[in-house]
């Protein structure tokens, strides 16, 4: 009997921190934003906040290549984009035309790192990052 | 003498046949879509995004093999991947990769375009085609074969947009 109810009590505590790991898991592009905040605060002291207008800038100019974050997203985040090359269809990339972004951030450090390694030929800042996403976070 | 039992009769046609079937609907599928590879969600998730996730078997292991060891320069953009996610994928595709002469590109070459039996098969493709916006690249598999993204490159499914 009190043996049944230690085994009841133990997976009721472990449903418990199961649902609290998920939940700590589960990113939203503000959970995403803090990290980039934490990380640009780390890496530059004076660190003045992110600004959607320096993200719009970003993503629409081309830095020395080919290509800016608009070829494939296209000048309208809330839109379709197409991959460049490829032609492949990409879903909109502002989190209010598809729910879907920014919500995991092994997802979110892959492409920037892919993306930003095609367009800047070099790794983003945690400033940059920031405001691109903040740019993002203001289409409605 | 001994007459067989008809019970055992059965049992052993069944046993004859049956498998001889499989063989001839397996390669039946074979001949029809040259392509049979179970899927891989993580092949299908990370190759399958910026184009058509392309079957191994359209490709020699090598071929493979070159391509995962330079994801990082994956025809003009950074493809990199995880390891873990790099050492599934590159293991995926080598194991069900195109055993065949005609899937062996150059040695220097990592393009299915480049392979022998891709460009037998598509001999007959104008090259109007081609250059039609609608299909921009030969690695736009889908524009033509409507099946493509379920892995479905058989005739019946071929649309040559005009």
């Amino acid at each position: 009997m009190g043996g049944e109810g230690a085994v009841v009590r133990f997976l009721a505590a472990a449903a418990a921190a199961g649902l609290l790991a998920g939940a700590a898991n589960a990113a939203t592009p503000a959970s995403e934003q803090r990290r980039f905040e934490a990380e640009a605060r780390a890496s530059a002291p004076g660190f003045g906040g992110f600004s959607a207008q320096r993200g719009e800038v970003l993503f629409k100019a081309t830095h020395g290549g080919e290509w800016s974050c608009s070829s494939c997203h296209t000048a309208n985040p809330l839109a379709q984009g197409r991959h460049a090359r490829t032609g492949k269809p990409i879903a909109p990339l502002a989190p209010a035309a598809n729910p879907e972004r920014f919500t995991d951030p092994a997802t979110i450090d892959k492409w920037f790192r892919r993306n930003c390694n095609d367009v800047l030929a070099r790794a983003c800042t945690a400033q940059e990052k920031g405001d691109v996403m903040q740019y993002l976070m203001s289409l409605k | 003498m001994h007459n067989i039992p008809r019970r055992r009769t059965f049992a052993i046609a069944a046993w004859a046949i049956g498998p001889l079937a499989a063989i001839l609907v397996a390669h039946q599928a074979m001949a029809e879509s040259r392509i049979a590879a179970p899927p891989n969600a993580r092949w299908s998730a990370e190759c399958g995004t910026c184009h058509v996730a392309y079957p191994a078997p359209l490709l020699s292991a090598q071929g493979w093999h070159r391509i995962m060891s330079q994801l990082d320069r994956h025809f003009g953009t950074d493809a990199s991947l995880e390891p873990a996610a790099a050492a599934e994928i590159g293991a995926y595709l080598e194991r069900y990769s195109g055993s065949s002469r005609r899937t062996a590109a150059s040695p220097d070459s990592m393009r299915i375009t480049e392979t022998a039996w891709f460009v037998h098969e598509h001999g007959e493709v104008p090259s109007a085609a081609w250059r039609s916006p609608a299909v921009k690249s030969a690695a736009n598999c889908a524009a033509c074969h409507t099946g493509a993204e379920k892995g479905d490159f058989r005739e019946r499914g071929i649309r040559i947009p005009r």
